[in-house]
């Protein structure tokens, strides 16, 4: 394919399947195994370089101030697996930082549990 | 400055931003059946207005008994409303909510992943939506509540007979509640909170 513009943002069918193919660059899943929840909160570290893709500069452009995967995905428009595959390239290149949630126990901690009612009793 | 007036600015508004020390996160999933008021009660609590997330569903995301009764293989796409609560400087809290029919549990796995618990929201005239529901939750074992949320021409049972009719174990809270109300909303995020308190500081030691 000698077209390397892509056409016009009207052209694309929003979330259909070869749009995501080329966000993500044909990438199915990180390299890693992605240590990215849900709730894990992304914080821009460096800017934008040219060659992004425009998706990833919108990332870096509204971390400026902590905001979850999930907000991300809402703000972007994309699905949360695509926007984890966009982050763990960003996580990697250091542009952004991950401040990951409590790792998954069985129970939570004790403390965690005070934090979450005294926070919401003063609601 | 090149600016497009055309295109709506993308991210957060100002006001919903988070200060920059917000640091540690965590979840909790609002489960329940259409139109059971997830979303409502989503939003009563949240600071900002509920977001939409998207997944798409996949072969690869659909564990092998949870398939029966889809029939297209990709290209579902479910949409998963969710708020946020800033209880410090530092804490966020996170609601999800997420349909509880059996075929969208494929949602569950990154969902209900390093949750704190849930909270069931039911609606007495459906009460069967909630079967399935509750013994999946009981079988990832993943804390819950249920709410009942009180919709007015909805009729009213004891407590006794709604647990006895959903099967539900004694020590597992009920609470009335109306998900419009911001109060009764939070009320029944902090009966999920005082059970998973009561799990943890009851837990028998580690042998």
């Amino acid at each position: 394919m000698s077209d390397s513009k892509p056409e016009k943002r009207q052209n694309w069918e929003e979330g259909a399947p070869e749009r995501l193919y080329v966000l993500t660059s044909g990438r199915s899943a990180p390299a890693e195994p992605a240590p990215l929840d849900m709730v894990t909160l992304i914080v821009t570290r460096n800017r934008p370089t040219s060659s992004m893709q425009p998706e990833q500069a919108t990332i870096l452009r509204i971390c400026d101030y902590p905001l979850s995967v999930a907000e991300i995905s809402a703000y972007v428009h994309v699905p949360i697996s695509v926007v984890t595959v966009l982050l763990a390239e960003l996580l990697g290149s250091g542009h952004v930082e991950a401040r990951a949630p409590i790792p998954a126990a069985s129970l939570p901690d004790v403390e965690l549990l005070e934090a979450v009612m005294h926070g919401l009793q003063n609601l | 400055m090149d600016c497009k007036i055309s295109e709506p600015v993308v991210g957060p508004r100002s006001e919903d931003t988070l200060p920059a020390s917000a640091s540690t996160a965590v979840k909790v999933v609002i489960v329940g059946g259409f139109g059971v008021g997830k979303t409502t009660l989503v939003g009563s609590v949240s600071e900002i207005r509920p977001l939409t997330t998207e997944e798409t569903m996949t072969q690869a995301g659909v564990g092998v008994d949870d398939i029966a009764g889809v029939e297209r293989k990709t290209e579902t796409t479910v949409a998963m409303d969710f708020g946020r609560i800033s209880l410090s400087d530092e804490l966020v809290l996170y609601l999800f909510g997420t349909p509880g029919q059996q075929r969208f549990w494929f949602l569950w796995n990154g969902l209900f992943e390093g949750a704190l618990g849930a909270v069931v929201l039911i609606d007495t005239r459906r009460l069967d939506d909630s079967f399935d529901v509750i013994g999946r939750l009981e079988e990832r074992g993943l804390p819950f509540v249920v709410a009942i949320n009180a919709f007015p021409d909805a009729p009213s049972y004891p407590m006794s007979e709604l647990r006895a009719a959903m099967d539900l174990p004694d020590d597992v809270p009920m609470v009335d509640c109306d998900a419009r109300e911001r109060t009764s909303s939070r009320d029944a995020l902090l009966t999920l909170m005082r059970y998973l308190y009561a799990l943890t500081t009851t837990a028998p030691e580690p042998r």
